[in-house]
């Protein structure tokens, strides 16, 4: 299942940086649709992993700590202050366009706050969800 | 040659040497990565504020950076320390650094110029919740981004401006 991501991502590499949210969304279902053929995208369960309090860290225990509430909205990182435009593609063009990017963050981010990488099922999840909206 | 033809470059050193405080924009010649990775998760730092000994500390331990993880593979690790080196400040301008925490890496607002440049501002206002950090610059600098720091663009947290 992790096999499947350097090539997903020497695969936008070649097909130029750019991809859409559809089309990194649409890679991480094929992955998860792999170790469960009956696996769909939900935006609830995103939801929910965007404002579960995990707790591994004190000052960030949830997603939403730093992005606030609202994918739409953005936020501000709890320990510099620095703000965080918001997650939400409908609000800024520039998410999920870029899957080294993507994965990038999901690596460091499910690190601070669930304290181990994120499946494939959950990045799905979280995408749908911030497509969607709250 | 007049008075004013010899005057003139006498002045314009007296100016940058004026100017120098408050313009901390970046060196050219930054790789890429350095503002993408290095101003993802705060203001892409001036090297000017930090020794060249304290920037290899910063960036010999990404993997435990001030309780986050912001490691880098290591060729843009090497292109970014030598950035950094490169344009780093002098340590007899600066004067002795500090850390925050036992076995942090060093920080550029524990430094004698960092604290000094600040002696006037209230301790209260490091903590206020639109700040957090001393090192969340642009909460107060709101042309820190580009690397201007003049008095007269400081708004201090709850909207009072500096110089009013
Ligand atoms: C994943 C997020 C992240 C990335 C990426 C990152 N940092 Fe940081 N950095 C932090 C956090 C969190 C702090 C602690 C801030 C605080 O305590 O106010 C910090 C603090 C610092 C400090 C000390 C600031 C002070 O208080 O004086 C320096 C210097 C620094 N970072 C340099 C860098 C450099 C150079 C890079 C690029 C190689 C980098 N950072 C990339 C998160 C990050
Ligand atoms: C809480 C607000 C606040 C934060 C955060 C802050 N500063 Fe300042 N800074 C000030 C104030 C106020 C002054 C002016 C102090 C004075 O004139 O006595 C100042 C002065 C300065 C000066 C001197 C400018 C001059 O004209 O000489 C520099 C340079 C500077 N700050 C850099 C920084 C950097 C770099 C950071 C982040 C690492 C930072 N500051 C964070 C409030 C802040």
């Amino acid at each position: 299942m992790k096999a499947l991501i350097p090539v997903l991502i020497g695969l936008f590499a070649v097909t130029a940086q750019a991809a859409t949210p559809n089309e990194i969304l649409a890679g991480y279902r094929a992955e998860a649709a792999k170790s469960n053929p009956r696996y769909q995208s939900s935006a609830e369960l995103g939801a929910q992993l965007y404002t579960h309090p995990f707790g591994v860290s004190a000052k960030m225990p949830s997603c939403s700590s730093c992005h606030s509430d609202d994918p739409a909205r953005g936020g501000s990182h709890v320990v510099t202050g620095k703000a965080i435009q918001p997650l939400a593609p409908a609000a800024n063009a520039e998410r999920f366009s870029d899957l080294a990017k993507v994965e990038k963050w999901f690596r460091r981010n499910c690190g601070e706050v669930l304290g181990r990488e994120c499946s494939a099922a959950e990045k799905a999840d979280f995408i749908s969800f911030v497509m969607r909206g709250r | 040659m007049n008075a004013t033809h010899m005057l003139a470059p006498l002045f314009s050193i007296f100016l940058a040497c004026a100017a120098q405080a408050d313009d901390l924009r970046l060196p050219a010649g930054a790789p890429p990565a350095f503002q993408s990775e290095c101003g993802a998760c705060h203001l892409a730092f001036p090297p000017r504020l930090l020794a060249a000994e304290d920037w290899r500390r910063v960036m010999a331990g990404l993997d435990r950076h001030y309780g986050d993880n912001a490691s880098l593979d290591a060729p843009t690790r090497r292109a970014i320390e030598a950035y950094l080196v490169e344009n780093a400040g002098k340590p007899r301008k600066l004067g002795p650094g500090g850390t925050a925490a036992p076995g942090e890496a060093p920080r550029l607002t524990a430094t004698a110029w960092f604290k000094r440049k600040h002696h006037e501002v209230p301790p209260a206002s490091w903590r206020h919740a639109e700040v957090r950090s001393p090192a969340n610059c642009a909460a107060c600098h709101k042309q820190a981004a580009s690397g201007s720091y003049r008095e007269r663009e400081i708004v201090m947290p709850g909207g009072r401006r500096w110089q009013d």
